[in-house]
């Protein structure tokens, strides 16, 4: 999708510093050669990158959601949302890392690179373009940040009444039996200059790749994680919070929100982060990359605006939480489609997204009575739905999108654009993630109810999580 | 002596401190309460929920004085704190038996 500008650049450079390389790509390279194809831009800012997704997470999503709850249940959150990210930095370098992004079968990697060996300071990790690698630590670092936000996005859903110890042992397994398969089936491949190696033609005709992820094989786009990270917490959000059952007083008592203040800081913090998330996703430093970073910028703008409208039409009064979480919602929207769309149609995927997501945290959950206290699956799922579908229309060359790149052949070429049979691809990986995470979600969270159970006493969570979980108060005062 | 407790909207308190002021009253206590009378509540919205929260927030003004200056506080409240508009408040009088300086252990006029 890149490669084009990546090779006018690569080209210009070449022929005074590498004349090695001026011949054209140089297909499946060794390990020294791989080596002189690492460009400090993109190293550093794949390491800043990865710093703005660790910030997405704490604090801005700690803050996000704590802001929103009760004051008895503000620490409970910030302690969540640190833990899961603290743990999921563990998990994934021990056996995340090779799940998701090692040679395996087209569902999860294998244990190659358990406990990270084999990488070392000298191993690179590919891009999306030929010839041009990244550090092997600075992928395994950026990618991490998304495996500790995954699971701390799902806290959200069954805030206020869930016991501390066994929602730690859900991220462990989580991470390991949803996170890290989904990861691998969407993101992993052999990478553009040992693709066209693996390529084989199926019983159809169709060219097909032996080393690559299942959906990513199949064609599925997804170029900063909203099937991976959002429409897989969102659906894990809600089967949580059906299982866990509702909150003591859920429909009778009030629980507004204890600081929207803090939940402003949060979203303002996310949308900046965010552009790590997405522009980071491009794994260089180029004009993509500045792509996915206006689009970014752009979408979550329009869907900020359109949530405000939506509720100045409906209520006479537009409100704050309103407005953020319509940035949410834009940011998660634009996730799928921030290297792929132009940035018009980046603010009408935006301007589309916060009406559908209003329709869901507002009337289908009351419809439908569930519990989902932060509204992880009305943002966060269906955000991502939005986005994953959209993102076949948005991509397309016909409305300025990007269109895809076939690695099948070598040097990558532009490939022909279905956007019909690319919306076909999307929904199969839009099902595929809610059928993968829903169902082994709702496994989990059955053995750990029936087992150590999930949820603290009735006197407990009436106390509040601050106090019965954690011994301490948000705030002395 | 009385025992003046007023119940007003929170903009008014320095309008009744100072009504109150120049009639010699040398304290108060005043206190952040809820509470409902014929004013209707508000209604919140946070993502399409709504609360309709019935308890408006107001200020309870608390004024102990010698009884010949009664009729003159509450003279001074009703006016300081009156807006002419639903939910401008209520103010209640009582007997009030004791007083006493916890420094000095002055007690009742001397001690308000």
């Amino acid at each position: 999708m890149k490669f084009t500008h990546a090779m006018t650049a690569l080209g210009v450079g070449l022929m005074t510093t590498a004349p090695a390389l001026a011949t054209g790509p140089i297909k499946a390279p060794t390990a020294e050669q791989m080596a002189t194809m690492v460009n400090k831009g993109d190293t550093s800012w794949m390491l800043i990158s990865s710093a703005l997704v660790l910030m997405m997470s704490i604090p801005a999503l700690a803050l996000f959601y704590g802001g929103l709850v009760r004051t008895k249940n503000m620490l409970s959150l910030l302690m969540q949302v640190f833990m899961v990210v603290s743990i999921a930095a563990l998990v994934w370098v021990s056996w995340g890392y090779t799940l998701a992004f090692t040679s395996g079968g087209p569902f999860v990697g294998g244990f190659g690179k358990l406990f990270l060996q084999g990488v070392d300071a000298t191993t690179v990790a590919a891009t999306f373009s030929n010839n041009v690698y990244i550090p092997e630590y600075a992928f395994v670092a950026f990618q991490m940040t998304f495996a500790c936000i995954t699971p701390a996005l799902i806290v959200g859903a069954f805030a206020e009444r869930i016991k501390f110890t066994p929602l730690m042992l859900f991220v462990v397994a989580w991470l390991t039996l949803v996170y890290f398969p989904i990861a691998h089936m969407v993101w992993y491949w052999a990478g553009p200059d040992f693709l066209a190696d693996t390529v084989v033609k199926d019983a159809a005709g169709v060219l097909i790749s032996q080393d690559a992820g299942y959906l990513w094989g199949k064609g599925a786009l997804d170029f900063a994680g909203g099937t991976v990270v959002h429409i897989n917490a969102g659906i894990a959000g809600l089967v949580g919070c059906i299982i866990v059952g509702k909150r003591i007083g859920f429909g009778k008592e009030a629980t507004p929100p204890h600081s929207l203040t803090m939940t402003m800081i949060g979203a303002a913090l996310l949308w900046v982060g965010w552009f790590g998330f997405n522009a980071g996703s491009n794994l260089e430093a180029n004009g993509v990359t500045a792509l996915a970073f206006i689009n970014t910028f752009v979408a979550t703008a329009a869907a900020a605006v359109s949530w405000a409208i939506v509720e100045q039409l409906r209520h006479g009064r537009p409100s704050l939480l309103g407005a953020v979480s319509g940035a949410v919602a834009g940011l998660v929207a634009i996730t799928p489609a921030s290297g792929y769309a132009a940035p018009m149609t980046a603010i009408i995927l935006g301007l589309i997204v916060s009406p559908i997501c209003y329709v869901f945290v507002s009337t289908v959950k009351n419809a439908l009575k569930y519990d989902d206290t932060l509204d992880v699956f009305g943002i966060h799922c269906v955000g991502g739905i939005v986005g994953a579908i959209g993102t076949a229309i948005v991509a397309d060359p016909s409305l300025g999108g990007q269109g895809f790149f076939d690695y099948t052949v070598f040097p990558a070429a532009v490939g022909t654009y279905d956007m019909g049979g690319q919306l076909i691809t999307q929904i199969k990986a839009v099902l595929i993630t809610l059928g993968w995470s829903g169902g082994v979600s709702a496994i989990l969270f059955y053995a750990l109810k029936l087992t150590i159970g999930l949820r603290p006493s009735d006197d407990a969570e009436r106390e509040g999580l601050d106090l019965s979980e954690h011994g301490e108060r948000a705030y002395n005062y | 002596m009385k025992f003046v407790t007023a119940i007003i909207k929170s903009f008014k308190l320095d309008d009744v401190r100072e009504a109150l002021s120049a009639l010699g009253v040398s304290g108060m206590t005043v206190t952040e309460v809820k509470g409902f009378g014929r004013q209707k509540g508000q209604t919140e919205i946070y993502r399409g929920a709504e609360y309709t929260t019935n308890m408006v927030p107001k200020l309870k003004v608390e004024v102990a004085c010698a009884s010949d200056l009664a009729d003159r506080v509450v003279e001074a409240i009703q006016q300081a704190a009156n807006t002419g508009a639903i939910g401008d408040g209520k103010i209640f009088v009582f007997e009030l038996g004791q007083a006493v300086r916890i420094r000095t252990g002055e007690t009742d006029s001397v001690a308000l």
